[in-house]
């Protein structure tokens, strides 16, 4: 291996072909969503569905193999007296595994496409149909007929989505704190999930308005802690789950967020994911399993960031061209004028957010560790991006901040990704825990 | 594809300065900045590291092929040592890797090989001007063409170890571009003036210098007709500069997270404190941001990319953090971040010269 910086050719085609989807389906219909809160962007959901069902469907063999590869190793880790379940999720993949995943640009992949996409609008971008972080927590956990169960329907037919329910009014950040239940019901045997949660992103999309599902966090023991918290595959069509309210907010507004009641609302025995033995005293495998697909979430909420921030620096740099203040490169800062100081300090700070987003992918599709990469590429990619998109408003003077540009809305899109998948302080707070070697008590 | 692992070779390398910046530059840089003088043993033993030499292509002596990537990666590790002794050592680059970019075979196997031997090579090079607004491509030193020979005024600064120098590479303006002339000290009209006192690296020898009607054949025009391109030394300079810059911090970084865990206030670390520990984080954040926008630059301007952008965006942020990181680190040690004893104010002072210093070092 040697350090490269350089875009492979088969994601640069496929990137000319997000940018059409960009500029024809999402741009047009940027401003009209905005204005029109829980309007859905057909246009744009048309146009991805063929294309998102086909990657459904490589997803799902890829997650299958891996599943039956891993349900081997668990019996073998098993037979030696060790827990099973999702604790073989950390257990070192196999020689086979790891020569197949070298190879995997998957992630890659992924992170420049969403990049595009929220360029496009990311608002937009999050209505895409498929499994989402509901789909890839089954991808990731789930059996192979779980998998089969869950995901074919995003393979085919109208389009359909999911969600991952893990917020709640009392819990956000604090998620080893949320208090929905599920209890097991052996007289059906079945469980049965209460509780209220929040802020789920295309919730009402999986729930009411597709056939879709939504994996729901809950706790099967709350004495337990976060040891007792558990992955379930909550399906549309559920008696006892109501849509109880759908947000307004500052941005992202094409983007639905749903209120979601769980009352008594019973699913299958094998809806759970994962082990559903409580494993006390070796450290919580499920919650930690949770944690873990954070890893591989913030990278791609980081790109999406930086696509925003993108869209926001070149239409301030070319608009701003147009009027005659051009960027220029080479000259020492004192012959800059302050707006194109201004102007490379948002290139830059765009290019340093992306870079570490770049190396948190990397790492993630050679299959090693990246926590703190993937944190410091969140953190670093919310904050720059805040302040490029603001910055934007400001040198665009008085139609900066009109609804006459997208600027004004690309600002308040981009704020939800220091907010999101771990706020920028929670992000920091990851970051410094790491790189101090200290635990969750040491470093408050 | 985007991938960040070494290569072996580069493992070693950067191994072997590491442990020669730990071993030698750590050991001495206080005695050094406070004395403002180097001992002459950690310049043979960092001359040794033969890493000049391993830029330079065989034909003309050397052992290696140029790779800003590779040298990159090392100057990390140097700075990481020390700063001023850093620059001490890379003077001899100031001369080489301009002859070696933009020389012709003839001035190439003319002056390289001196830069392959086993002793430290006597050369510099005096781009920098006494002025407020310096610009590398409007010079106020001038070159101008007089028959045969080229005839060069003007006020250096920053020109370091000119003292015992036996060649220069001076940058001038010609018909309104930036040149450099090859310039041997002993021509006439060569003075040096007084050593320079810096706010850091003051254990850099550097010094004032005067060109005042100094002639030397036109064949001393580095790359003969075609001359030099400014912009290209520019970004070459930058992405050296922005890997010294990371080197930097990084030290400071590290000292602070040390003590941090260390320093006991109100009964725990204070690194136990969020206050402390998001400095700390955020300067992690940073420093890794500026390496990787160092390596974009510089892995392009090996691939024959463009790298002028990338190198300016690397530059200027750099500039930006290494700032950032060192006062972060004085803050992080409080009153002792201010005493002399702790490394960090030497550190503090040092990064402030990054901002200044564009075009002044290449390596």
């Amino acid at each position: 291996m040697a350090i490269e910086f350089k875009t492979p050719e088969v994601i640069e085609k496929q990137l000319r072909n997000v940018q059409i989807v960009a500029e024809h389906a999402m741009r047009p219909d940027s401003r009209r969503l905005d204005d029109n809160e829980h309007e859905r962007p057909w246009r744009y959901i048309n146009m991805m569905l063929p294309q998102m069902q086909e990657m459904e469907r490589a997803n799902i063999a890829a997650a299958k193999a891996r599943a039956a590869k891993k349900k081997a190793a668990a019996e073998t880790v098993k037979s030696n007296g060790h827990h099973g379940g999702l604790a073989v999720l950390e257990a070192p993949p196999t020689e086979e595994v790891v020569s197949e995943e070298r190879a995997s640009i998957a992630n890659m992949t992924l992170v420049h496409m969403i990049e595009m996409l929220s360029w496009g609008d990311a608002g937009i971008y999050l209505c895409i149909p498929g499994g989402a972080l509901g789909g890839a927590a089954i991808q990731a956990v789930g059996t192979p007929e779980q998998i089969e169960r869950f995901l074919t329907r995003y393979t085919e037919g109208p389009p359909k989505w999911g969600a991952m329910a893990m917020t709640e009014p009392q819990a956000g950040s604090d998620t080893g704190n949320i208090q929905t239940t599920a209890t097991f019901d052996p007289a059906t045997n079945e469980w049965i999930i209460n509780g209220q949660k929040i802020f789920c992103t295309n919730g009402k999309l999986a729930l009411e308005e597709s056939d879709g599902m939504v994996v729901v966090w809950a706790t099967v023991d709350k004495k337990a802690g976060r040891a007792g918290m558990k992955p379930f595959v909550v399906e549309a069509g559920t008696p006892g789950v109501i849509i109880a309210k759908v947000e307004e907010k500052l941005g992202i507004r094409a983007s639905d967020t749903a209120t979601i009641i769980f009352d008594n609302a019973r699913i299958p025995a094998d809806n759970i994911l994962g082990d559903p033995e409580v494993q006390t005293g070796v450290g919580a495998k499920g919650f930690k399993g949770a944690m873990k697909t954070f890893d591989s979430t913030r990278p791609i909420v980081a790109a999406s960031a930086i696509g925003i921030g993108r869209a926001a620096f070149e239409f301030t740099r070319d608009t701003l061209a147009k009027e005659g203040v051009k960027m220029e490169y080479g000259k020492p800062r004192w012959k800059l004028s302050a707006v194109q100081a201004d102007l490379l300090e948002m290139e830059a700070q765009l290019r340093a957010a992306w870079l570490l987003t770049l190396k948190a992918t990397a790492l993630l599709d050679a299959r090693q560790e990246n926590k703190l990469e993937s944190s410091m590429a969140k953190a670093k990619a919310g904050r720059a991006v805040t302040m490029i998109t603001q910055k934007a408003v400001e040198l665009l003077g008085p139609l900066g901040y009109s609804t006459e540009f997208l600027v004004e809305k690309w600002m308040r899109d981009a704020k939800i990704n220091d907010i999101y998948e771990g706020t920028g302080q929670i992000n920091t707070l990851i970051v410094a825990r790491e790189i101090l070697g200290y635990t969750r008590n040491e470093l408050k | 594809m985007y991938s960040f692992d070494m290569t072996s070779e580069q493992k070693m390398l950067v191994d072997t300065v590491r442990r020669y910046a730990e071993k030698n530059l750590r050991a001495v840089y206080r005695e050094a900045e406070e004395s403002k003088h180097i001992p002459e043993k950690v310049v043979q033993t960092g001359w040794e590291l033969g890493l000049l030499p391993g830029s330079i292509d065989a034909r003309y002596g050397g052992y290696g092929e140029y790779s800003a990537l590779t040298s990159a990666l090392y100057l990390e590790e140097m700075a990481w040592g020390d700063l001023g002794i850093t620059l001490h050592l890379l003077t001899p680059n100031l001369f080489a890797i301009p002859v070696a970019q933009f020389g012709n075979d003839k001035q190439k196997e003319q002056y390289l090989a001196q830069f392959c031997g086993d002793t430290f090579p006597r050369a510099t090079a005096a781009l920098v001007e006494p002025v407020i607004q310096f610009d590398p491509a409007e010079l106020q030193t001038t070159a101008v063409k007089e028959g045969e020979n080229f005839v060069i005024n003007g006020k250096k600064t920053y020109v370091p170890l000119a003292k015992q120098a036996e060649v220069f590479l001076v940058y001038a303006q010609e018909n309104g571009a930036t040149q450099a002339f090859i310039v041997p000290a002993d021509t006439p009209g060569v003075q040096i003036g007084k050593r320079v006192k810096l706010m850091g690296i003051q254990a850099l020898e550097m010094y004032e210098v005067e060109f005042e009607n100094v002639t030397v054949p036109k064949a001393n025009r580095l790359g003969g007709l075609k001359g030099i391109r400014i912009q290209r030394l520019l970004t070459l300079s930058r992405i050296t500069l922005a890997a010294l810059a990371v080197g930097l911090a990084r030290a400071a970084y590290e000292y602070a997270l040390n003590y941090a865990k260390e320093r006991v206030a109100f009964g725990e670390p204070i690194a136990h404190r969020q206050s402390i520990a998001f400095m700390l984080a955020n300067m992690r954040i940073e420093i890794e941001a500026t390496r990787l926008m160092v390596w974009e630059a510089a892995y392009k301007f090996d691939a024959g990319e463009d790298a002028a952008k990338s190198a300016q965006l690397a530059k200027q942020y750099a500039d930006k953090m290494v700032l950032e990181v060192t006062d972060g680190a004085v803050q992080v040690l409080g009153g002792h971040g201010y005493i002399r004893e702790h490394p960090v104010e030497l550190w503090l002072r040092n990064g402030r010269g990054f901002v200044t210093m564009d075009g002044a070092v290449v390596a």
